[in-house]
Order: C-alpha cells, then structure tokens, then sequence
C-alpha cells in the first residue's frame, strides 16, 4: 500500500483503472437496470413497487462502503502522513453523502406505499441520517480552516469517531426490533432472495461500487491537478 | 526522563481547580447556561400550548434536549480562552499526558454546567407538569448522561478549534454524535413514567459514559495536538 502513497505513482495506477471502472460501471448498470425494471418479476406482495429495491438497497450499501472507505483513508492520512490518503478521503466524501441522500430518499419513496409514511423513527433509519450528518459534518469541517492541511486532519479524526457509527447501522435491525426489514441478502446461511430478483440486485450494487471508484479517480484526479495549478500560478506571480 | 511526580494526582486536581476557578469568575457564563436550559424549556409550553396532558407527555423530551442545546452551547469555551491565550501550548508541552488533562477539564466542564442542569431540571418537570414518578428516573439518567454529553462535546471543541463560524460548525458536528444520548435519556424517564423498569435504559447510558470515558479522550487528545501545532 505505501508504494502508492507517492502521487505519481498513485495517478498512473487511477489513471488506468478509470476507464475500467467506467466500462464496468456503464455496463453493470445498463444490463442491471434492465433485468431490475423489465426482466426480473414484480413482488407478490408488494408488486411493482419491489424495483425500488434495486436503486435503494446497493444505494444503502455504497453508503455504508464509502463511509468505511472514508474512515480508512482518513486513519492512514493520520498514521502514516499519506497526502494521497486524505485526497482519496476528500474525494469519498461528497460521492458517499450523495449515496446516503439516494438511500434515504428511496427508502421514503418505498416507505409510502409499503409502510404507509414517508418517515419512521426507527434504529436503521434513524442511524442512516446520522450517518449523513457526518458526511455533512466532515464536508464542513474540512473547508472550515484557513490551512487546509489543517482541517482535512480535524476532519479526519471525525470521520474515525464516527466509525462507530456503522456498525450500529449494521446491527440495528437485529438490536431493536424495527419497522425496516432485516438483512436478507448478506447472511450465514445464504440469501434468501429469489435469483431473478438476486441477479439485478447484484449488477446495480456492481455498477454502484464501480460508478463510486470512477467519480472518486475522476475527482483525485482533479485534485492534484489543481494542486498542479496553483503551484504553476504562484511560480509565475513570483518571477 | 523526568524524575517521577511525587503526587501523581495534584496535576489533575489543579487542572480541574483552575478550570472550576475561571468558570466560576467568568461566573455569568455557568449562569447564562443555566439561563439559556430554562428558556429554552419555558418556550415550549408557549409553542405547544398549556394543555398540562400535553405538556407531562413531552416534558422529558424537551428537557433533555434543552440539555443537550446548553451542553453544546457552552463548549465552544471549553478551550476557545486557552486557544487564544496561549495557555493550550503549555498544557500540550506539559509532561501529564492531554488525555488526562482533556479528562480533568471535561469533568470541570461537566462540574459548571452539567451539575446544575440536573440540580435545575426538577424544577423544569414541575413547569411541564411531568408525573412525580418521572423525577428519580431522570435525575439518574441525566446523572449518567450529561457526563457523556460533556466528553463528546469536548472532542467536537477540540476539532473545530480555530475554525471560521465554529459555533455552527460545532453544532453540526456535535449534535449527531449526540442523539444516542438523547435516545436512551428520554425512554428512561418514558419508562420510568409508565412504571415499567427502566434499569436497561439507565445500563446503556452507564456504558455510553464509560465509552466516552474510553474513547473520547483519545480523539480530544489529537485534535487539540493539532490545533497547537
């Protein structure tokens, strides 16, 4: 992992993997979207509505992912004195609070017809928006300093406090007893989800995980260089 | 190394004495706290309306999150004076490890506004009307959670320390971290009130304080080395 802690080193290694992640990305998405919304079968009980499923439940689990991403990034910026760690962790942030939005979101849309309201106050729900609140938290923290080094570490250190807060998120249809259903797809003993519902289920969370390393490479990217820039721009005011 | 402290508990003692010392000087902020917690909950009652059902149903919700309001609302002096003074460079060069001293001045926060809130808050149910049997539930609860409440703050203070507009910025990033608090803060006084047992409630918020007592001074700690740097 350290090899890649040098920029140079680091934006040839992105700068040959975005077009995969975009290939795989626009793929998964496109078949995805297709068997979610035309092939795969309506719900017996809840009937058309279940399609939100696929852009709700991969949208949920990107959300926790780039939380965890955004975490371990921030950890090895501390650490290890990475720079590149905190570009990474700079660039997860936005892309993961735009996740949590689009989990929450659907969730409502799905929550109306199913559950009868947009909004609950239960554990996993409740847990999500917190989860939200710290993306906003760390945005903020982290362009709330004049020396910018400066914030992205106070941030940093907030977004490992907040680690503990994705566990709960994990664990919180299991501790309380909610309204949102339990895991269905991630356990022990198997999912158990129907494969024409499981196949499209797993192309989108494919196509998410894939669409958030292309917007992060697309984003590291323009950050260094913009970095590259103002460098140039104070080199030319002092000669 | 240094040779070692012949009273390994003065340091702290002393920390926790000057901090107590300036607080109660600067005497109109512990009180503007206090102030602030009653106005907070007395606009309820003119928002909601006087219906004393209505009032006895919410009142342990508005008062903890009054709590929670005036907790926030006083930390951002928690080490705002140091900050500016110069003395947090000193406390970070000392040989006592900042976890301890992030440990003594949260007590010392704790011991100037935590303290009377709980001594005030009964007096508050009187005014919403809460039911007698409500009243050693949340004493306890606010006992156990506004401890909690002034160690999370700490690490919020300690991270938006020379921050712009970091009055906001620490509302933001405070308030969430507190909910959990919140959370179990008000079901035990709710079970309290219906009469059921409210002993799991009080044993989350017993563990949320002995996290926080874990935890929090580590984050504390390397926030506000950074802010010295």
């Amino acid at each position: 992992m350290h090899r890649f802690a040098n920029p140079t080193r680091f934006l040839k290694l992105i700068s040959a993997l975005q077009p995969w992640a975009m290939g795989i990305s626009v793929l998964c998405l496109a078949t995805g979207l297709y068997f979610a919304l035309i092939v795969s079968p309506a719900d017996y009980q809840q009937s058309e509505t279940v399609r939100i499923m696929y852009v709700h439940v991969p949208a949920s689990w990107m959300a926790m992912f780039c939380y965890s991403a955004l975490a371990g990034a921030s950890a090895a910026g501390l650490i290890w004195r990475h720079l590149t760690a905190f570009v990474v962790a700079r660039a997860t942030a936005p892309i993961g609070a735009a996740f949590t939005f689009l989990a929450l979101a659907t969730g409502s849309l799905w929550g109306k017809p199913m559950w009868g309201t947009w909004w609950v106050w239960d554990a996993r729900l409740t847990s999500v928006l917190i989860l939200l609140f710290l993306y906003l938290g760390f945005i903020a923290l982290e362009g709330a300093f004049d020396d910018r080094s400066r914030g992205m570490r106070a941030a940093a250190i907030l977004a490992i406090v907040g680690a503990v807060n994705v566990p709960i998120i994990k664990y919180s249809v299991d501790w309380w007893n909610t309204l949102h259903q339990p895991a269905s797809v991630v356990k022990l003993d198997g999912p158990a989800i129907q494969s024409s519902m499981l196949t499209p289920l797993l192309l989108m969370a494919v196509g998410y995980t894939a669409f958030y390393f292309w917007v992060m490479f697309v984003r590291v990217r323009a950050e260094f260089n913009d970095a590259r820039i103002q460098a140039l721009r104070l080199r030319h005011s002092q000669a | 190394m240094s040779a070692p402290d012949p009273s390994p508990g003065s340091p702290l003692g002393a920390l926790i004495a000057r901090d107590i010392r300036l607080a109660l000087r600067q005497g109109a902020d512990s009180m503007m706290v206090i102030v602030f917690f009653v106005l907070v909950v007395v606009l309820f009652p003119l928002g909601v309306g006087p219906e004393p059902a209505i009032l006895g149903r919410i009142a342990a919700g508005v008062i903890w999150v009054a709590a929670l309001l005036a907790a926030m609302l006083s930390m951002d002096r928690l080490f705002q004076t140091d900050h500016e003074d110069g003395s947090l460079e000193l406390l970070v060069l000392s040989p006592l490890p900042l976890e301890l001293q992030f440990l003594a001045k949260a007590t010392a926060h704790w011991l100037t506004t935590g303290l009377p809130l709980i001594i005030v808050a009964p007096l508050l149910g009187l005014l919403l009307n809460m039911a007698p049997a409500g009243y050693p539930v949340m004493l306890l609860a606010l006992a156990l959670g506004t401890p909690s409440l002034s160690l999370i703050g700490g690490v919020g203070a300690a991270l938006s320390l020379g921050a712009r507009r970091s009055g906001v910025l620490l509302s933001l990033l405070v308030l969430p971290l507190f909910i959990p608090v919140l959370i179990f803060g008000v079901s035990a006084v709710d079970a309290g009130l219906t009469g059921s047992a409210a002993k799991a409630q009080l044993l989350i918020l017993g563990g949320l304080l002995l996290g926080a007592v874990a935890l929090a001074p580590w984050a504390a700690a390397a926030a506000l080395r950074q802010a010295a740097e």
